[in-house]
Parts: structure tokens; sequence; C-alpha cells
């Protein structure tokens, strides 16, 4: 209904404006790059708002790290505190403590920033890791944006150091209990951990010198190298452009969505407010790691019931569950009871994670562009996996707090302890066989719906006196999307020798890589075909209980009961 | 690449039918597609687009959300102004709340008011722009290659592999100050972690008053947190002997606790018989596991198990691990008795304490 207002240019504040503009163009040839980006289209969809709250996160983490920076003092050294909150005055303790104490205390807001800060970081990790299993379970790491995965990967392992070392600052009782185990997990790496654990201490265990080292790291390297992967993997979003979901309208060579300027920018700048706000509105309700009431680092003092941030409980899990396997050989002794869970798993979740799209197109010869993700249930076995990894690392995550459980349900804390050690491995197995199933299943109803229509909830009576529900076809659009994915190939046995009886040079690792396709796409339910589609479609009208007989203006029961009304 | 919404296209332009999509895209693979992309839905105008009532409202809605805003963000200046440091509402901190609620409640009325009004009022015809291959054309490749050819044999890399080899040498061996530099971030292990401040004679304080324990104080089923003596006595200045970062560094492997089991019920360790007194034992208070102060203690099993991820010692069974992933027994303090009658160690602990490390079972004494 809005008129169309007059140009920019003949506006009064285009008119001011055309000089600088000009200038600036003459220069770098701003024109070119807007007239090429700015009404750059993006595909919507509320999964796609996953990566973009790690990045706002992330721009909240800036701002107000930053303003910690102005009283936080990364120090070691022993200082009687002064300030204002009573309980503590008179003790001794680091620089680094009493000036957190300082800006939750003394500086006005400073207390709402910390804990704004604190939220924030919690939210970048569980917005990396949602937005990590988005991309995994709808396929879109696939050819061209597997270097896309891997940067988000290293943004994954960098976020979780980052967050640990801004833990640590504060130097409280908590904050120093995670050093200590560190100091511990450094120390089990074979042959060399004892001098690692010098160097990185500056000494013996506190040293003085960890806070100021973790502060440069948390509030320049790892930050610095965040930004850059942050960078260059928008770069990549926006050469590559976002993946879409299958569609009415939308192919694998196109992107149907809002443009960048109005639609998207708005939309996504004003997420930007909205997370910004929630973090506030959580920093100014909700408490968030009270460091006031931890006290000092002591290392002869530990409050029951510690916990890291949430992102590390499921290495915590996994440290408390593993058997104390210990063995010296000769003079050397290898601490596999910490170095396995604690340095060894991390290395494995991260490799797993990194090598998979790769892994994936070797399994199933896939080398092609794709620009359409796939629903979970398209491709059950990565889908499977999936929920398998998630349940290994639910199982470590939960076996985290098994003194929590223990203590709020009354149970024993080493049955629960030996639940998770069966759970770990069972789990996850169990998780494999029945996703895959689940989504076989989904497959078969999408088929289902496709050829013999979705029911309509109206129960028809036949003319022989028999009951049965009507069924409805699904409205084409929504027909076309379920069908809108790749088939399942052709699974072909291997050749072992050729006609001439010749063995294939490749064999072994052919016959591997036919069984890996296999097992991937065996059990897979394939779209119907054409000719299965028009055959349906014809029998349709032939039913006992045609939908022509439905009103005219009858669309249908949602597959959700409720009546469509046009 | 130019993107033009839809409305102005012709159909068939931007939906390209089946078989153009198969042509296009190769899809060699048979069977067709089942069913022909129907091509973009046509677009319903919102409620907003066609009741100029409504239009109205929704603009007067997100104005109204700015404005809300433009409202909290002065009486967020108005509370840090007025609201005092100390004060404290529903027993959490008033100024965080009212400068937090003013904020968030700014912040978080932009945000919606922005996505309202694209939501609402902005064109909402979907548009949409042709892809391209992630890969650049034959001929940019082509040209790159020559490109980089010609800087190569322009500069000989090739022919001279004299230069070639000794500046990759050069810049190859750059490595090596890189990573000396970094020798001295901290002093080499040493002895250090074998040793702790206990010596012959030291005597036991109670951690928190220093005071000296007798065996009298200390009953049956007991367990007291201790010190070293050293941590509470000064030099002749004055001054504590252990202050500041030493004095953790100290703590960190000197921290012990007293227990007292009924003789009867104690298996010590081998050649550790008498290191107890009357069932009075000194172990360590450190986790062999990575290192958490112990304390949750049984009295009547003689189990302390570490709060961290619940290692389980036996105290009456010379510190064994009976749960958990801890793996080297708590190491024990030999103990006696001075002319005064207080705890006193008879040496340093015998064996390294805390968390292991490569070298913890190599002989150091
Ligand atoms: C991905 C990015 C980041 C994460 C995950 C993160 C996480 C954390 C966490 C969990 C804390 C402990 C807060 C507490 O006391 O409760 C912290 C403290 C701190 N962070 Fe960050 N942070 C990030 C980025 C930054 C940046 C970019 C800066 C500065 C430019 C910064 C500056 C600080 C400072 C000064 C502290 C100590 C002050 C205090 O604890 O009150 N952080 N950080
Ligand atoms: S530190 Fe004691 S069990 Fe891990």
């Amino acid at each position: 209904m809005s008129t169309t207002s007059t140009p920019l240019k003949d506006t009064g504040v285009g008119k001011k404006a055309a000089g600088p503009v000009e200038w600036l163009d003459d220069r770098i040839g701003l024109a070119g790059l807007v007239r090429k980006n700015i009404r750059k289209v993006f595909p919507d969809h509320w999964s796609f708002l996953l990566g973009e709250i790690a990045l706002w996160s992330f721009v909240v983490l800036l701002l107000t790290g930053t303003f910690l920076t102005f009283w936080f003092q990364p120090s070691m050294a022993e200082v009687p505190y002064d300030g204002s909150y009573d309980p503590l005055r008179g003790l001794e303790m680091s620089q680094a403590y009493a000036s957190t104490l300082n800006i939750s205390f003394d500086i006005r807001g400073g207390l709402l920033v910390r804990q704004i800060h604190h939220w924030a970081a919690a939210l970048f990790m569980a917005a990396i890791i949602a937005h990590m299993l988005r991309v995994f379970f709808t396929g879109a790491y696939r050819k061209p944006r597997e270097l896309n995965w891997l940067i988000g990967i290293g943004l994954f392992a960098i976020g979780l150091i980052e967050g640990f070392a801004g833990y640590s600052l504060p130097d409280d009782l908590l904050s120093g209990t995670g050093l200590r185990f560190v100091d511990g997990l450094i120390r089990s790496i074979p042959v060399v951990g004892t001098y690692i654990e010098f160097f990185v201490f500056g000494g013996e265990f506190p040293g003085e010198l960890i806070i100021a080292r973790l502060y440069m790291a948390h509030i320049f390297l790892l930050p610095g190298l965040l930004l850059g992967l942050i960078a260059a993997h928008m770069v990549l979003l926006v050469y590559h452009k976002h993946t879409q979901w299958p569609g009415p309208g939308r192919t694998e060579k196109n992107v149907v969505g809002y443009p960048m300027l109005p639609v998207y920018a708005a939309k996504a700048g004003g997420f930007f407010f909205v997370v910004f706000g929630f973090t506030t509105l959580m920093a100014a309700t909700l408490q968030i790691n009270p460091i006031w009431a931890y006290g000092p680092y002591n290392p002869s003092e530990v409050t029951a019931g510690s916990q890291p941030d949430w992102y590390m409980g499921w290495v915590e899990g996994a440290v408390r569950i593993m058997p104390n396997w210990e063995f010296t050989i000769g003079p050397q002794t290898i601490s596999l009871n910490v170095f396995i869970p604690a340095v060894l798993l991390m290395g494995i979740l991260f490799t797993v994670l990194a090598i998979w799209p790769f892994f994936e197109s070797w399994v199933t010869g896939d080398k092609k562009e794709h620009h359409l993700l796939q629903r979970p249930r398209n491709a059950p076995t990565r889908t499977a996996f999936g929920v398998a990894g998630m349940t290994f690392y639910g199982v470590c995550w939960i076996a985290g707090g098994n003194d929590i459980i223990a203590l709020k349900f009354n149970l024993d804390i080493f049955t629960i302890t030996w639940m998770a050690r069966v759970l770990v491995f069972v789990g996850p197995v169990i998780a494999f066989i029945v996703t895959r199933r689940i989504c076989i299943s989904l497959q078969r109803k999408d088929n289902d719906a496709i050829l013999h229509g979705y029911e309509t909830g109206i129960i028809v009576r036949s003319a022989e006196g028999s009951y049965a529900e009507a069924h409805a076809p699904l409205p084409p659009e929504k027909a076309f999307a379920l069908t809108a994915r790749p088939r399942v190939p052709e699974l072909t046995a291997p050749v072992s020798e050729d006609e001439n009886g010749v063995a294939n040079p490749d064999g072994r690792k052919a016959r591997l890589r036919a069984w890996a396709k296999r097992f991937f796409y065996a059990h897979d339910v394939d779209k119907p075909t054409r000719f299965e589609v028009e055959d349906a479609a014809h029998h349709f009208h032939d039913d006992v209980y045609p939908p022509h007989d439905f009103p005219d203006d009858f669309s249908g029961v949602s597959e959700t009961g409720v009546p469509k009304q046009h | 690449m130019s993107s033009e919404s839809h409305d102005e296209q012709p159909r068939d332009a931007a939906h390209p039918t089946h078989d153009e999509i198969v042509a296009r895209e190769g899809h060699d693979v048979e069977p067709a597609e089942p069913i022909d992309n129907p091509g973009l839905p046509e677009h319903l105008p919102r409620p907003t687009d066609v009741d100029p009532k409504l239009e109205k409202r929704a603009e007067r809605q997100v104005a109204g959300m700015f404005t809300a805003a433009i409202v909290l963000a002065v009486g967020f200046c108005v509370a840090y102004f007025t609201v005092p440091k100390d004060a404290e509402i529903f027993g959490w901190f008033s100024l965080n709340l009212a400068l937090g609620l003013t904020l968030g409640g700014a912040l978080f009325l932009i945000g919606i008011g922005a996505i309202q009004w694209a939501k609402k009022l902005m064109a909402d015809h979907e548009v949409i722009e042709m892809r391209h291959p992630a890969r650049s054309s034959d001929e940019d490749r082509e040209a790159a290659l020559e490109a980089v050819d010609a800087g190569v044999d322009e500069s000989g890399f090739g022919r001279r592999p004299l230069i070639r080899n000794s500046l990759i040498g050069a810049v190859a061996f750059l490595g090596l100050p890189a990573i000396v530099m970094l020798r001295d971030l901290g002093p080499l292990p040493g002895d250090k972690p074998f040793n702790t401040v206990w010596r012959k004679g030291m005597r036991v304080v109670n951690d928190v008053s220093g005071e000296p324990l007798s065996p009298g104080d200390i009953e049956v089923g007991q367990l007291v947190n201790a010190q070293p003596s050293v941590f509470f006595e000064t030099d002749s200045h004055g001054h504590a002997v252990f202050h500041g970062t030493e004095l953790l560094q100290a703590k960190a492997k000197a921290s012990v606790i007293v227990v007292r089991i009924r003789p009867d019920d104690i298996t010590p360790r081998k050649g550790q018989s008498n290191w107890d007194v009357d069932g009075i034992m000194v172990y360590s208070k450190i986790c062999t596991h990575v290192g958490c102060p112990i304390s949750l203690w049984e009295q009547q099993t003689h189990h302390l198990l570490c709060p961290c991820h619940q290692t389980t010692y036996d105290l009456a069974d010379g510190g064994k691990v009976i749960f958990g992933p801890g793996h080297r027994p708590l190491p024990q303090l030999p103990l006696a008795v001075d002319e005064d009658g207080y705890l006193i160690a008879t040496s340093d602990f015998r064996e390294p304490v805390g968390p292991s490390f490569p070298e913890v079972h190599q002989n150091r004494d």
C-alpha cells in the first residue's frame, strides 16, 4: 500500500551526502560492491538463525569484554582486599580476584556486564554447537562447503579454549580448581608432561604467571583468531550463497529468499539487538558465577559439587567415568586415566568432526555440488551417526554431574558411574539403530503421503456399510517438496576380477568402499518413480471414497488434523 | 547474477520446467523426477498489504516499540545515578536489576521492532538469484596457471636449485630461534615435583588456627585438616616465611589431613607400619588424580572421597584407591610425637604427592 518514495539522490540527505559518497567511490569503487551485494538473496528458515545467534553473541562478548578490561587486573600478586564486599574484607587474595570483586561491587553496571559476558559465553557455545548440528543433519557441509565446515570446527575448538581461559581469569576458588584440573591434564601427557607443566605455569602450579598468560590469550590471541575465522566463514558464505530447503521454485541452481536490503538487514540487524537484549535481561535477573561466594583460590580448599561451565561438562564426565589405568614402563609413567578422557578424547572428537565430510563423500562417491538441504530422515545413516555421537556426548555430560545426580535422586554414586561406563558404549549403538529405523519409517510415511495422499481425519461410510478414513492428495507444492531429494544410488558389488580373470588391483579398497557405501545406503527408502506417482494419481480417482466427493472449497484437513480454509 | 523479483520475471525463465532442469543440471540419473517443480507459489498479500487500517496499526506498533526503547534508555541513566550500589530487592542487587531490565528492555524492543517492521511492512516478495558453480572457469584456470608459470620462470626458481634450496633452508632454520626463545617460559622441573616443605621434626598444625596438634586432640573417626607449621612461622623480621604465590605453591603440595582409626582396623602398606601414632595417620590432602584437595570423609568405612571425580581412598588400607579414576594410593606422611607431645613429621613424604607425571615413579631420594 505504500507509495514509492523519492529516489535517494533527490532527497535532502541524498543531496548533502552526494559529495562525500562520490569522493569515496572515486577512490574505492563503492558502487560496484554495493550493486553486487546489497540485494543479495538470503533464504529464510528458523534453523538458519542458530549461526546468527553465535555471531551476535560473539559481538556481545567483544563489547562487554572490552568494558571489563577497563578494570580487570590480570595479576596474581597477593593483596589485602579493601573493597566494599564485607565478608571478604581484609583477606589476602590475588589482584585478579580483587579486581573482579571490584567490578562486581564498586563499578556501577560492572556486575551486569560481567554477567552479560558470562551468559553470552554460554550462549555462544550453545549456539555454535546447535548450528553445527543443524549443518550436520541437513548435509549442508557437502561440496562446495567443506572448508566452511572446517572453519566451523576451528571456531568450536577455539571457542572452548577461549571460554575456559575466561572462566579462569577471576582466580576464584572454582576457576583455580579448573586450573588445577588443567595442571593434572598437562602432567598426564606422556614423556614431556612435567616440562610442559613448568613451561605453561612458569614454574610449579599455580605460579604467578598463568593468569597474565591466559589473559593475553583470552583478550588478544584467541579473539583475534576467532575474528579472523568468523570473517572467513562469512566471506565463504557469501561466495557460496546460502543453502536452501527444497521446495517449489527452488533448484540446485538458484537461491530463493529475501534481499539483503531491506528485509534481511532488518531481520538480522534486529536479531542482534534481540540477542543482546536477551543476554542483558538474563544478566539482570539470573545470577551466574557469583565469584564472591566462592572465595579466593586456595589449593587446599574445594567446594563440593564444583562444576565447570556447561560446555566443558562432557570432558569432566569422561574423566569421571574413566577406569584408573596408569602404567609404568621403565622410568616412564603414563597416566591413561587422565590422558585418554581429557586430551585424547577431545582430539578424537575434533578429528572425527573434521574428516566427516571427506569420509562421507568417499563413501558415497558423491562429488557433485549440493545447495539443497537434506531432511535428516533422507540420510538415515548419517543422521544415525549424528545421534549416536550426541548420545555419547550426552552420556559423558550427564556423568559429569554424577555427584549431583546421586545427591538429588539419592542414588549410589558408584552405581551411576558404572551405568555411565556401560551406557557410553551401549547408548550410541542403540541410538544408531533406533534412529536409522525411525528415519526409514519416516521415509516410508513420506512416500505413502506422496502416493496415497494424507489422512483427512474424515470417516466415510461406503455403500456396503464399511467405514474408512478418506485420504486426500497432497497439495502439489508439498508433494514436490517431499520428492525433491536425490535418488538412492544403485549399489553394485565391486568386481574382484575382470572378465579375463585378472584380479582387480584396487580389489581390497574397492570392496571396502563398496561395503561402506552399502552400509550407508542399503536401508534407504527411495522416492517413488514418475510412473508410480502417475499410476497412484490415476487410482485416486477410481477409489471407493473419491476425494472429488468433498465440497469445492475443501482443501483437506492439515496433517495435524485442523481443517484448512481457503 | 542479477536478482529480480519474480513477479517481474516471466515465469519460465526463473522456474525452469522439469525437463529443463534435467537438461541443465545433467540429471542423467534415470528414472526422471517423479513430480515436476511447480515453480514459486503465487505471492499472497498480507493483511497489512490490503488493509490500510492494519497497516497503520503495525506502523504504530513498531514506532511504539522504538519509542519505549528511548524511554528505557533514559530510565537506565536515571537508575545509574539514583539506585544505591548496595541496595537489595528480592535478595538480589537492585542496581543490577534496574540497569539490566532497562538496558535489556531497550535492546530487545529495538530488535523486535526492526523484525516486526520487516515482517509486516517491508516488501515481502521472494527474490530469485541464480547460483554459479564455486569453481573458476577453465579459461581462468588456464590463465592463472600461465601467469604463475611466467612468474616462476622469470624468478628462475626452478632453474636455480642452489638459491631455492638455501632459501628454503634459511627460512626453516629461523624456526630454531623461535623455539629456543620459548625456553625461559619456565624453569625445568628438576626435583621440585618430588619434594614438599615437610621436614623431620616439623609440627602438624591445624590449618586454620595454626595450633599444633597433640594425639589427645584427635578422636577415633575424626578428620582434621592440617598444614606444616612452617606456614604459620615468621622470620627474624617478623615476615611470614611463606607468603603470596610461594605459599600457594607450597600448600598445593604440603596440605594434609589427620585421621584417627582404631589401630586394629589398620593394614599399613609395606614398610609403613610404624608411620602412625596410636592409629593417628597423616595423609596428603592432594588427590593423586588431578590434584583436588580431598575432603569427604566417611568415618565408619574409613573411606575418603574426592569431591572432584570421586576417587575413593581407603585410609585404613594404606590410602589404597578403591574406586574412581585416580590410580596411585594417597601418600602417607611418617608421623611421631615430639618431646612436647605434639605430632611431628619424621621426614618429607617418601613419594611424590599430587597428580601423576611421567617421572613419578623414578627414585629421586
Ligand atoms: C568467544 C569469546 C569469549 C568467551 C567465550 C569469553 C568467556 C569468558 C568467561 C566465561 C569469563 C568469566 C566471566 C566471569 O567472571 O564470570 C570471561 C572473563 C573475562 N573476559 Fe571474556 N570471553 C570472550 C571474549 C572476550 C573478549 C573479546 C574480551 C576483551 C576484549 C574479554 C574480556 C574478558 C575479561 C577482561 C574477563 C575477566 C573479567 C571478569 O571475569 O569479570 N572476553 N570471559
Ligand atoms: S581430582 Fe580427585 S578424583 Fe579427580
